[in-house]
């Protein structure tokens, strides 16, 4: 269990911090640890964390995907016209969703690696891309999603919300599994080094591809669960969730610089992010201030994860980090 | 690398000539003297911005503090403007320049004593400028105004140049001569190369990322009164439509997103030619969808050219 802990330092921090600041928040929130109230925090927090764990897979490959955002707008937009009407309907309008995702993913994974370029650059212009198709879709906000199947995975099974149960089956169904496969070790093998994962024989172009094919799949993930939530479509989302969801893998403990970090420290730091919002919603500090507290505890929880730097031995040390 | 023209950047300028040469062919007006010079005078917006992110990226970090640093020099030189007191009127367009300055120092606390990645502690920053100036104004546009001053230095011309254009291309001489021609630039340019072995040299690499970031922050402060003065007031969000622009801008104009490598000269190329296509696609009048596709795709277009370019020589 303690060799547990100190291999998973980052993940068990945030996951306390998550832990302090919910019980702070369901202890000030007026109808305190009600199912209602915990659907929709979980709702608010599971979007953020499937947008946190799509640029995840940008950055544990040392990448960065500033199109999170955009892709979320684009897939919003495409279920808003695909996801009402009959059931096979819908079934072949999630497929299309999804699969637009990826689509994204695959074509910054492709210009990346093939085009030569820095990740930061090839998404940024991407993103702009994706929000023009965003654009046409809908101009303005709008469309409307199957509500019998919004409901189905926004409100709660059994008292527990069904958003908390997706993220333990991500998890548990996906993450675990996925962790041993050849490509999620390759994965962080890529981040690590570039040069030793290729010279022990590993397709490095081919497992970045598949990060960003992945992390576009995820990012569609998210604007197909923001489209249940809100149960509209709008195509001026992306900013928010671009930055947040930079923000959100740093606090969960993924290292920029790739190779260090997993998807539960990403959904953690996404949950963090969005209970920090909600804490300030109920804590009584005047409206107008909340903005600047929020940005205040952003950077303190930024400033504290940065304070290994306080216990490196030589000034040395903290170049390599 | 100590040559300020390479080929990369001089392909923004060959692009906006090209930009100029096309549109003259649907849209004759292009070709007009007023047309020309009104471009210069937008782009010298980005331009400014541009010219403090090219320092920061030289450096091998990147400044996403931008949006906000502009808005609050906006705020704080317009409020001062509109308290009608002519000593603080005065002290509207230096008191912005020290806040751009000690902004850019606190980005550098942080990067270079806590060693946090900048792209998630200037992201920080920004947010906590945005609540500064939510809690200052009441959510509602900032009162005040722009002063007489603020006003030509945004819109006025100087033997038929725009003024903003003039101040634009003299920061960028000054720097340019920071970069170039003193000690400074160089551990700039090797910070953003090998950050360990400039310190092993002995460099305080610390005081090299705390001066790049002030300059940085004075550049967006800066572009922020001008833009005030452009607009006679401040206005919430008024900076976030330039955080992309402005890195696409540096970034089309040759310089390494990864530090070390570039120059202010293809910014300035990039900012015009960014500032160009911005206008020529709202003079064909498509809409919002395509503009955003477009733009995409020519900056793409450019960086994967210029990446051919090279693949072609190696």
């Amino acid at each position: 269990m303690l060799d547990y802990i100190r291999s998973n330092r980052r993940e068990v921090i945030a996951a306390i911090v998550l832990l302090v600041l919910l019980s702070l928040y369901l202890g000030t929130h007026p109808r305190g640890a009600s199912t209602y109230v915990l659907t929709i925090w979980a709702n608010q927090c599971l979007i953020l964390g499937l947008a946190a764990i799509a640029q995840f897979f940008a950055v544990v490959v040392r990448g960065i995907d500033l199109s999170v955002g955009a892709v979320m707008a684009l897939t919003n937009t495409l279920a808003s016209h695909l996801l009402d009407g009959s059931a096979i309907g819908i079934g072949f309008g999630i497929v299309a969703v999804l699969a637009a995702g990826a689509a994204c993913g695959l074509v910054n994974g492709l210009v990346v690696v093939y085009g030569r370029i820095q990740p930061i650059v090839v998404t940024l212009a991407t993103a702009s891309i994706f929000i023009g198709v965003a654009l046409m879709l809908r101009p303005t906000p709008g469309g409307a999603i199957n509500y019998d199947l919004a409901d189905a995975v926004t409100l709660d099974v059994f008292g527990v919300p069904t958003a908390l149960v997706l993220s333990g089956l991500l998890i548990f169904a996906f993450w675990i599994p996925f962790r041993r496969t050849g490509l999620g070790l390759g994965l962080y093998a890529l981040g690590s080094s570039e040069q030793a994962a290729f010279q022990s024989g590993l397709d490095t172009r081919l497992i970045r591809i598949a990060a960003f094919t992945l992390a576009g799949l995820f990012g569609g993930v998210a604007g197909l669960y923001y489209s249940f939530v809100t149960t509209t479509g709008d195509a001026g989302i992306a900013a928010n969730f671009t930055l947040n969801s930079i923000a959100a893998v740093v606090l969960g403990g993924v290292l920029l610089r790739g190779g260090v970090g997993s998807l539960v420290g990403a959904m953690a730091g996404a949950f963090i992010l969005k209970t920090i919002a909600s804490l300030m919603f109920f804590s009584g500090i005047p409206s107008l201030a909340q903005p600047l507290f929020e940005g205040l505890i952003l950077a303190a929880a930024i400033a504290v994860g940065g304070a290994d730097v306080l216990r490196a031995r030589n000034r040395l040390e903290v170049f390599g980090r | 690398m100590n040559r300020a023209i390479t080929p990369d950047s001089l392909m923004p300028y060959i692009g906006t000539a090209l930009l100029i040469i096309a549109g003259s062919f649907f849209f004759p007006q292009i070709l007009t003297f007023d047309y020309l010079t009104q471009q210069l005078q937008i782009a010298a917006f980005l331009g400014l911005l541009a010219t403090g992110a090219t320092i920061v990226i030289l450096l091998g970090h990147i400044d996403l503090s931008v949006p906000w640093v502009l808005t609050g020099a906006a705020i704080l030189s317009t409020a001062l403007v509109g308290s009608g007191d002519p000593l603080l009127t005065a002290l509207a367009v230096p008191a912005a320049l020290a806040f751009g300055a000690l902004i850019g120092i606190v980005n550098g606390i942080g990067v270079a004593i806590l060693r946090i990645p900048s792209m998630v502690w200037t992201l920080a920053i920004n947010s906590i400028l945005l609540g500064l100036a939510v809690l200052n104004t009441g959510g509602f546009n900032p009162k005040g105004e722009a002063s007489p001053l603020m006003v030509s230095m945004a819109s006025g011309r100087v033997l038929g140049l725009p003024m903003s254009f003039l101040i634009w291309m003299a920061v960028c001489a000054v720097i340019t001569l920071f970069l170039t021609r003193t000690p400074f630039g160089r551990y700039l340019r090797s910070i953003g190369y090998n950050e360990k072995a400039t310190f092993l040299s002995g460099v305080s690499t610390p005081s090299v990322v705390f001066a790049a970031f002030a300059l940085a922050g004075m550049c967006s402060a800066m572009g922020g009164v001008l833009l005030a003065g452009y607009a006679n007031q401040a206005y919430q969000s008024m900076g976030d439509p330039f955080l992309l622009p402005t890195i696409a801008a540096v970034v089309i104009g040759g310089t390494s997103i990864l530090g070390g490598r570039g120059g202010l000269f293809g910014t300035v190329g990039g900012a015009l030619f960014i500032t160009l296509l911005t206008s020529i696609l709202s003079v064909m009048q498509i809409g919002d969808a395509w503009k955003s596709i477009v733009f995409g795709v020519i900056i793409l277009a450019m960086l994967l050219f210029q990446t051919m370019r090279k693949g072609a020589h190696a």
